[in-house]
């Protein structure tokens, strides 16, 4: 069954600049597919309109067969910058769905305690989002919409702001949770190694104007082993084919 | 309030601009002084402030004789006036009065500029209908329609709530309207991905989004109100800390017009350490990082 249905979508900005251009895509369900390219080649773009942020200007996106006009509860997003409500303690930002889906107070406490703990932050539950370093904040965030139980996952460059250690914990993480807690996941990204360690498929994408330029199916077992031979050479071809894209750009 | 507004960028510029000096040290030079030190050094301000006071008026008094010593009494003399009049239940009655104008005025100030400044942060439409006309009327100084207010409202309460309404509504417009107008957007796409409806974002993320503005609007506006109600109480009331000031004059006696000075002052600062609290409570999650960063 497919999931996520992209049918022929432009996004043209009012200043002329076509942001995408007749992109059709169809991701099965409980793949994890991860769109890779430099920036300005309308990834987030694509990924923003998957989640309701933005209208196409032409085509349509399906998620389970409806057509996508708004944000709503059955994708959640995880942003490069968090976006935790700093007002709200990290449980309290994790109770958000259930709250806003009527879920009386013991039950969605319950509810979020659970998934705090899935995210390893049991014992942080009480701490305002200032108090939690950069990984802590991503993995609320992860919980959070977790919590809301999705049928798909959007992640919008989630750890491009966490340093390369801390990165690398929560890709394996990441891999652990979605096997725990199986979803279609979208997952955007610039970092080569990181769309190879992760995805089932990497979607490189061609710019000005967004296309898709080459799909790669990853078949290797997880957990992947980032010197492995495969693992190499796959990343140079990829590499190869990003490049392209950069160069296309002029001055990096 | 352009004071709260101003943002230390220029400060950073200027270090960046001359990369020998260094911040830290820059920083820890001022901060050189222990705590026990701190508190004396303050402790001493104060001490040296009335002790300055009660030397040049007993100086003046009885040995320089350079002014009339009814000019500036002592401090023990205003002392004595106070307690003079807090035991005859008066100066209870002239806090009391003072203390319900600003009360309600800054009420209904809140009421009004957090329900208007709402409105107008949520809607480009009123924003540009509404927001020239107040624009207009900002710059003025609210003591400019004092004399319009009483003869409006009369010389009675109305016309001093008025006033107080009046000068209070605009710093708690101003920041409330911004606080909901630049609520970080990530936030709200946040909420409706997580599936919140308009209302569900506008009571769960934009209003809180917006508090610590609101509130420090809301303080401002206290100050203000107090600022303005001695003026309109010089002018037409025959109660309140302003008319005793005002009142005391006409009958020369300076040592009660220091007394309603003085009495402004302590009610000030008890009103302000009690908003603070009332601040640190509700922005919990903020003063936590001030300790952090």
């Amino acid at each position: 069954m497919k999931a996520i249905q992209i049918e022929g979508v432009s996004k043209s900005y009012t200043e002329g600049v076509l942001a995408l251009d007749e992109v059709s895509l169809e991701l099965p369900e409980n793949s994890f597919t991860c769109l890779l390219g430099p920036s300005g080649c309308g990834k987030s773009t694509l990924l923003n309109m998957i989640a309701g942020f933005i209208e196409p200007t032409t085509g349509r996106i399906l998620v389970d067969g409806h057509e996508v006009t708004q944000a709503g509860a059955d994708r959640g997003v995880v942003f490069q910058e968090y976006a935790l409500f700093p007002w709200r303690t990290a449980i309290e930002n994790v109770e958000f769905g259930p709250m806003i889906q009527g879920l009386p107070r013991p039950e969605r406490r319950a509810v979020a305690r659970r998934y705090l703990a899935l995210v390893g932050l049991e014992e942080h539950e009480d701490k305002y989002p200032r108090e939690l370093s950069g990984g802590m904040k991503q993995r609320v965030a992860i919980a959070r919409v977790l919590a809301n139980h999705p049928s798909v996952l959007l992640m919008d460059e989630p750890f491009g702001a966490l340093d390369a250690q801390t990165r690398e914990v929560m890709q394996e993480e990441l891999l652990r949770i979605w096997e725990q807690d199986k979803k279609t996941v979208v997952f955007v990204t610039h970092s080569i190694s990181e769309s190879i360690f992760l995805a089932d498929r990497i979607v490189v994408m061609a710019t000005r104007p967004g296309t898709i330029k080459e799909i790669v199916d990853v078949a290797m077992p997880h957990p992947r082993d980032r010197s492995s031979a495969a693992f190499v050479a796959l990343e140079r071809e990829i590499k190869r084919l990003v490049r392209e894209e950069v160069a296309k750009l002029g001055v990096t | 309030m352009e004071a709260e507004a101003v943002r230390p960028a220029p400060a950073t510029v200027g270090v960046a601009a001359a990369p020998s000096a260094s911040p830290v040290t820059g920083r820890r030079a001022r901060r050189g002084l222990s705590r026990p030190a701190v508190l004396v050094l303050r402790t001493v301000s104060l001490l040296l402030f009335f002790v300055l006071w009660w030397g040049v008026s007993l100086l003046n008094a009885h040995v320089l004789k350079v002014f009339n010593p009814i000019l500036l009494p002592a401090p023990d003399e205003v002392l004595r006036a106070g307690i003079k009049m807090a035991a005859s239940g008066e100066l209870l009655k002239h806090i009391t009065a003072s203390l319900s104008r600003v009360v309600w005025g800054f009420g209904i100030a809140a009421a009004l500029g957090i329900v208007v400044g709402t409105a107008l942060g949520r809607s480009r439409l009123l924003e540009h209908l509404v927001e020239p006309m107040l624009e207009m009327l900002r710059p003025i100084p609210p003591l400019a329609f004092l004399p319009m207010m009483v003869l409006w409202f009369g010389i009675g309460e109305a016309s001093k709530v008025a006033f107080i309404t009046y000068a209070a509504f605009f710093p708690i417009f101003t920041t409330t309207i911004e606080g909901i107008k630049y609520v970080d957007p990530i936030l709200i796409r946040a909420a409706s991905s997580l599936g919140a409806s308009e209302r569900q974002i506008f009571w769960h993320v934009v209003l809180p989004a917006a508090t610590p503005n609101i509130i420090t609007g809301m303080r401002l506006a206290f100050g203000l109100s107090f600022f303005v109600i001695v003026a309109a109480e010089f002018i037409a009331a025959d109660s309140g800390l302003g008319f005793l000031i005002n009142d005391a004059r006409t009958f020369f006696l300076v040592s009660n017009m220091l007394l309603g000075a003085a009495v402004i002052g302590i009610i000030g600062v008890l009103a302000n350490v009690l908003l603070r609290k009332l601040e640190g409570r509700l922005l919990r999650w903020r003063k936590e990082s001030r300790g952090q960063a």
